[in-house]
């Protein structure tokens, strides 16, 4: 059975993309979008409640065996992740449907987004490293596409920065991939944690911080974010809130899997540099933020700013604290996916993402203002919204610690977060609009609004829920951090008991 | 626009491309070679053409749009793979007919094998188009 649950949910999207390339000229396209998202979401849940109930599943593509083929891997973190993906692409699917115009629509825009889901999905699945890299270029590919589409000159210069940066990022990860499968002989994940035990551990470290740099692109972490800001606040809202959501979290995703399967031998250097860097990270992107007028660019660097997070999470390595970045990754997708497409709503009824441009929102929009208020105040840290308790147990790790310093500048970037939030809040949605008009819901048609507020709303409600009731999730949490932190599950559901080789 | 050389050279060079991205494509099964780098060459003589012609000249040479093909050969190789999963075995698992076998002779070979890499052979010829298509009509 799970050798056709696994990977369902990346078949399901792949389908889905074919369907709704033949069917781009109408709007029957958007709907096989809509449809693909929903059947994806299943799926993913029904190998979500798979792995809950029956533990780590796996399945052998094409009937080899592990290590010899690609084997998918679905544990607790890759089965959560999967449906965060489903979860997110379904609502930007239903937003895309009021929102992406249909000359976007003839180009293939649902065939990509469509695309970009099945890479996402193929990234949190795989449990072969060479596999991770050809899913990553599949998200590059079908990233790139959405981001130029509509070929106006800043996106092909937003293109362009962020399709280098991707190469680099591959080519470092390439590299290491190489290197690795030199000295070890094998790409799949839980050989590569057997057999990187007897290798030379100096190498295994510089191979280490090879990924590092690589995933560290990917994720955007300080000093190698330039390309996030430069490329998300230019193309179409909904690409915009998807790159936001998952694009980054691929990165902290795979750094989390690499960083506790295979490279545990040299904890103090990997581990040790990975906590500045995540301290680094959240400061530059807090402040980049205070800088920025646009809607768009101050969520960016907010992104940034909530990577550290979770990379702090990885860093610090102890049970409570994987668990946090866990929380972390899941509460922050939703929620800022949902101020992207918040964004978009604002853009369209009062005409600019440019905050010192709008104005009135609160006026003449007081449901956008308030779903703006959810999310903004759930990145911020406030009780009892999801990212309270994703901060609070972040915060309490460090200090377990002892590490004052790390816990004070989590607490002090929270501090920084509401001042950027209420600087959107005071000057897009207070502030009277400066051309004197009031912007209002009004002024979309009936389907429109359904369509672009359902989404937000839905989102909205999950962060209350999962801050409401965080104790089913932090058990989820909980076990998808157990999982990391003692593979020992992990190996052997891929390559069977551990017994040592015998010929038969 | 272009030279006389280049356009003389070209009428000779993308069949002999064309034909050895074929030859590659067949090759990759057991040998160096597939799909992947059998799309790429393919898409060279393309792209040669469109060089020497303008890249409309090369369209209609085409005849088909290069995201079309793209996408088929995604849906090719989509289904290459199910088909592995009809039978009993896995997804992705390779299924055979030997066309005319006798004891002693295997006879004509077909799989889904070939078919999987014909896709993406497609896929990878549609989208490198797709794309160089694009950049030469951008100006």
């Amino acid at each position: 059975m799970s050798d056709l649950l696994l990977p369902l949910p990346i078949l399901i999207a792949f389908a889905t993309a074919i369907l709704a390339f033949f069917f781009r000229s109408g709007p029957e396209g958007r709907w096989i979008s809509v449809a693909g998202s929903v059947a994806m979401l299943i799926a993913a849940a029904m190998l979500l409640s798979q792995v809950l109930t029956d533990g780590i599943q796996v399945a052998q593509m094409g009937t080899w065996a592990a290590p010899f083929g690609i084997t998918l891997v679905a544990d607790t973190l890759s089965a959560v992740m999967v449906v965060i993906t489903g979860i997110t692409g379904l609502a930007v699917a239903v937003y895309a449907t009021a929102d992406i115009s249909p000359e976007m629509e003839e180009s293939g825009y649902h065939a990509l987004f469509q695309v970009l889901i099945a890479g996402v999905s193929g990234a949190f699945l795989t449990g072969d490293l060479f596999n991770l890299y050809v899913w990553f270029e599949v998200m590059l590919i079908a990233s790139f596409g959405l981001l130029v589409l509509g070929g106006r000159r800043v996106q092909m210069d937003a293109g362009i920065k962020y399709v280098t940066l991707n190469l680099i990022s591959t080519i470092m990860f390439l590299s290491g991939i190489g290197l690795l499968y030199g000295v070890t002989g094998t790409l799949n994940m839980a050989d590569l944690h057997q057999k990187v035990q007897a290798a030379d551990p100096g190498l295994v470290t510089v191979i280490a911080t090879l990924f590092l740099v690589g995933f560290g692109i990917k994720s955007a972490v300080f000093p190698l974010f330039f390309w996030l800001p430069a490329a998300y606040h230019t193309p179409a809202f909904s690409v915009s809130a998807v790159f936001a959501g998952l694009l980054t979290k691929v990165g902290v995703y795979a750094m989390m899997r690499m960083f506790t399967l295979v490279f545990t031998q040299d904890i103090g250097w990997t581990h040790g540099l990975m906590l500045w860097v995540a301290v680094a990270t959240m400061i530059t992107g807090v402040l980049g933020a205070a800088a920025q007028t646009d809607f768009r660019r101050i969520l960016s660097f907010h992104i940034v700013s909530q990577i550290g997070y979770m990379v702090l999470g990885l860093a610090l390595l102890t049970p409570l604290a994987l668990m946090g970045a866990v929380f972390y990754l899941v509460h922050h997708i939703i929620v800022k996916a949902n101020l992207f497409l918040v964004s978009g709503v604002a853009n369209r009824i009062a005409g600019s993402t440019e905050i010192d441009h709008i104005g009135g929102l609160y006026r003449g929009a007081p449901l956008l203002a308030f779903l703006f208020l959810v999310p903004a105040f759930s990145l911020a840290g406030f009780p009892p919204l999801s990212g309270f308790w994703a901060k609070y147990v972040l915060v309490k790790a460090s200090l377990d610690l002892e590490l004052w310093l790390v816990a004070a500048a989590a607490l002090a970037v929270g501090l920084m977060t509401i001042y950027s939030m209420t600087k959107i809040w005071g000057r897009a949605f207070w502030k009277p609009h400066p051309g004197g008009t009031v912007p209002s819901l009004g002024s979309l048609s009936a389907s429109e609004r359904f369509f672009l507020l359902s989404p937000i709303a839905g989102l909205a409600i999950l962060t209350v829920v999962i801050g409401l009731f965080p104790e089913p999730f932090v058990q989820v949490a909980t076990r998808a951090a157990e999982e990391l932190l003692d593979p020992s599950a992990y190996v052997t559901a891929v390559l069977g008991a551990p017994v040592t080789e015998v010929a038969e | 626009m272009t030279s006389l050389i280049v356009r003389a050279a070209t009428r000779l060079l993308v069949g002999l491309l064309l034909l050895f991205s074929i030859w590659m494509l067949l090759r990759g099964h057991n040998e160096p070679g597939g799909g992947f780098i059998g799309g790429l060459i393919g898409a060279t003589g393309f792209i040669l053409y469109a060089v020497a012609h303008g890249s409309k000249a090369a369209r209609e040479a085409l005849r088909l749009d290069p995201r079309s093909i793209a996408v088929g050969g995604l849906g090719l190789a989509l289904l290459a793979g199910v088909a592995g999963f009809l039978p009993g075995d896995g997804l992705f698992a390779g299924q055979w007919l030997f066309i005319g076998a006798t004891e002693t002779d295997k006879g004509t070979p077909l799989s889904t094998i070939l078919l999987f890499d014909l896709g993406v052979y497609l896929v990878v010829l549609g989208s490198v188009l797709a794309l160089v298509f694009a950049l030469e009509e951008e100006v």
